[in-house]
Parts: structure tokens; sequence; C-alpha cells
């Protein structure tokens, strides 16, 4: 197999290896808690493991299907494609599919399971807003998903903390069905259970925030090593501009084919992205821009 | 939308809301003296005139209908190719637009038409040299706010000018707050 030549940032990688020992930590107390629990433990295991396999072996139809996504041939989508196989060849990474999802919303995605069987999607509107130059570095930022194998890491990261999340739900019903108090013993175990599933209830909060923050630390990676596949950290960072800011949400609709959504009948807005930061996937436009900026110093200053 | 119309599945027909129309003109002195951008001499009125509907099914019976002014030369009917219906006003004094633009929806609305209208357009030039980056000022007429519209070629508008003349006017105008509905008017009639 080639070996992709995208260089690592030191200090994200360190990062990355903390949060993911902290969730390693995190799987460890699950463990501990499956095991004080017994039998139905095992259940609940299986159950987990196979809802993550299942979302690790079809994540590229997964993603494909929630996103409205269908793929394209080279005849279909030139332009994609062509902007596809030179980044392929300059990273020496084997090409991936190429789709495309028929929305106005400016966005892109990689998702498939490993190099072999991965997919770049973009969207209508991401084509329609972009000139080739900034394209590129978008598709150069999803190509660098795909080496670095983000949808195996985040699956696995976020398998722990879906564990723990059954595990508090299993641990709820049980302490609602031995609610009758039988004994002074099922007392005993409506208690324990109760406090299992507060405590799992910590984790599987922990575990998401975690997960969360090294989806934004492989995101920033991401951003670093497509900028310097491209060898134009300012290009990614004015695409960014265009398609995440307030830019990116106006419309390339016309009025007069949205009229039954939005312009004939009054709807009050909806207040959307106000979510922390704690919580997002991705990081701030700021933190993005601000990593891109001293790459471009460092590369190109 | 209330509960009981969810209920019985009908919709509660909006009504148009022409006031904030009046705030134009001082917006267009700030457009003026910030981005140097004047008037283009037009406004329009874009509506979706139905099939048959109080017998108004030609143009001119609309004109008539507008006949509220001696100036009606000046107006213009067009139907556009999503057929949606134009009234298109020619007038150098931004001031008289926006009068006769509210004239034309008063007497739309007083002959049912109200829910039938979309939207009300005015046009914006550089001052000098004429070219590149003008702008349309959209009214959305059941919001009743406004927003820039600069289109730059086919399916191509040009978001930061866009941007940069809502931070001018917002002061003076009851923007729309939600960018998502900044949509596109491709192929106006109004320049």
């Amino acid at each position: 197999m080639s070996k992709s030549t995208i260089e690592s940032d030191r200090g994200l990688n360190w990062r990355m290896f903390v949060t993911g020992l902290g969730l390693v930590a995190l799987y460890a107390v699950v463990i501990t808690l499956l095991l004080r629990l017994g039998v139905s433990s095992a259940f609940v295991i299986v159950i987990a493991l196979a809802s993550i396999f299942a979302q690790y072996f079809f994540s590229d139809k997964i993603a494909m299907f929630a996103m409205h996504a269908h793929q394209v041939t080279p005849e279909q989508e030139p332009r994609l494609h062509q902007i596809a196989d030179r980044l392929c060849l300059l990273a020496n990474m084997k090409k991936p599919r190429i789709g495309v999802a028929e929305i106005d919303l400016p966005n892109a995605f990689a998702t498939g399971r490993n190099p072999q069987h991965a997919v770049i999607c973009a969207t209508r509107g991401l084509m329609n807003r972009l000139g080739d130059e900034e394209l590129e570095a978008v598709l150069a930022h999803e190509l660098s998903h795909v080496a670095h194998r983000d949808v195996a890491v985040m699956t696995i990261a976020s398998g722990v903390g879906m564990l723990a999340g059954l595990v508090s739900r299993m641990a709820m019903w049980g302490a609602m069905f031995s609610g009758g108090g039988r004994s002074r013993d099922g007392e005993n175990l409506v208690l324990l259970e109760m406090i299992t599933w507060l405590v799992s209830l910590v984790i599987y909060v922990i575990a998401y925030l975690l997960t969360m923050a090294l989806s934004r630390y492989r995101e920033l990676a991401a951003d670093r090593s497509g900028a310097i596949l491209i060898g134009k950290p300012s290009v990614l960072a004015s695409a960014l501009v265009h398609i995440t800011g307030d830019i990116g949400r106006i419309p390339r609709t016309d009025l007069r084919q949205s009229e039954g959504m939005n312009a004939f009948f009054f709807a009050p807005a909806l207040a959307g992205g106000t979510a922390a930061s704690l919580f997002s996937t991705h990081p701030s436009l700021e933190k993005r821009l601000d990593q891109l900026n001293k790459l471009e110093r460092e590369l190109n200053g | 939308m209330g509960l009981r119309d969810a209920l019985f599945g009908r919709t509660t027909q909006a009504a148009p809301n022409l006031d904030n129309l009046f705030a134009l003109p001082s917006a267009a002195l700030t457009l003026e003296t910030e981005l140097e951008l004047v008037t283009s001499g037009q406004a329009g009125l874009c509506f979706k005139a139905g099939s048959g509907e109080n017998a108004l099914t030609t143009d001119d019976d609309i004109i008539q209908l507008l006949d509220f002014d001696q100036t009606n030369a000046k107006v213009t009917m067009t139907t556009d190719d999503l057929g949606f219906r134009w009234l298109v006003i020619a007038d150098g004094d931004v001031g008289d637009l926006v009068t006769r633009i509210h004239g034309a929806n008063t007497s739309l609305v007083e002959h049912g038409l109200g829910a039938r209208l979309l939207c009300a357009v005015f046009g914006f030039v550089p001052k000098s040299p004429p070219g590149e980056g003008s702008v349309r000022m959209v009214y959305l007429m059941k919001q009743g706010t406004f927003y820039p519209f600069a289109p730059t070629g086919a399916n191509q508008r040009n978001n930061e000018l866009e941007l940069r003349v809502r931070s001018f006017v917002e002061h003076d105008l009851p923007m729309e707050k939600d960018l998502s509905r900044w949509m596109a008017l491709w192929n106006l009639p109004v320049n």
C-alpha cells in the first residue's frame, strides 16, 4: 500500500492522544460497571458492539443516504473528478469514490471505513459557490479525513459513549422493573441501580464531550494536512469563510421557487447555531482560520 | 398558524406588511454616502396572479386598477419565466418610487390580491462609473423586512457586497435577520 505524504502536527497529535486516553480510561470504568451489574451486561455489549460494527461497515451507505447523496462518474461531474484526480496524485493515495448531494447548503463530507471504501461528497451548493481553487482546498480537507482514517477513529471513539449510554438505559429499566421492593435485598438493588444509572449518565456526558473534542482536533488536523497538500492555506481559509460564516447561509435558491415554505407564509426564524463550542463537532471558524494563518506564515512567509 | 389550523389542515393567508417600506428613503441616503450607491430609477412589485381572480386576467386590468395617478405611462407589466407578474415603475426619486409602490400595494390589497404579493424590489447602482456592483433591495411583503441582493451573473451573487450593505443600513431598515431567507431573484426584470 502506498503511504500518504501528508505531514502530521505533533501538538495536535499529543492532544488527540490525551483525549483518546481519557476515552480509554472511561472505557475501563464502563467495563467495571458492567461487571458489577452482572449477567444482563453481556447482552448489552453484544448489542452495542453489533451497532458499532454496523455503523463502521456501512458508514459510507449511511452517510450517503442521510445526506441524499449519490455517486457520480467522471462524465457526470468532470470538474469534481479532475480536482480529485490531481489531489490524489499529489498525495499519493488511492482515489476515493466521488459523490454529490443535491442540496443548496454548502458542505462536503468524507465517509467510508477505510481508504479502500472511502467516498468524498460535495453538495451542489458548495460547487456553485466556490471557484476551482477553493473547491480544491475543500476536497483536500476531505481527502485528509480519508488519509487519517477519521471514520474508523470516530466510530470507535463514539462507540464508548454509546456503550455507556446503553448501560445507563438498561440500568434505568432495571430500576423501574424491580421498583416493587420484594425484599430488603430488592431495595438495595434499586438503590444500587439508581446509583449505577446516575454514574453512567455522568460517564455518558463526559464521553460525549471527549468525543466532540476529539472530533474538533481531527477537523483541525484535516485542515492542516489539506492546506499543506495544496500548499496554500489561505485558499482553504477563504473557502471556509465562504461556506461556514454568514455567507454560507445566504441561499442561491430563487425566492419565487421556494414560495411555499418561505415567502408567502410567515414562520418565525429558528434561533440556531447558539450551541456552545464544547458540544460542537467542528472547531470555531476563528480557530480554524488562526491555524491556517499560522500555516500560511510557515509555508509561504 | 394556530393549533386549530393545524387540526383542520388549513393555512391562514398571511396579510402583507406595508408600513416598513417608508424606511427606505433614509436608507437610500446612507447607501449613497457610504457605498456610493444611487437609485437605478426602477422599482418592481412581484406577485402571483391567480386565474380569473376578480376578473383581473390581463395586464391592462391591473394597470387600470393602479390608475391612482396620472403618471402611469411609466408603469409596465411583465411576466417572468417563472410565471410571476411584475409591475415595474420608473421614477428617478426613491421617495416617489416608495410612494407609488406603496400605492400599488394598497390598491392590490383592496382588490383582494394581498395574499398574492411576494416582494417589492428597488434597484440601486454605483454612482460613478456605471458597471459592476449594483444591488437590489428586496422587501419581503409578509415579513416586512428588507434584504440586499447583488447578482453578478447566472446563479452567482456577491455575498460580500450584500453583507456590507447590511452592515451600513441595518440601523435605517428592518433587515431580514435570518440569512437563509435572503433568497435570490434570478433574471428579475428590475434594474
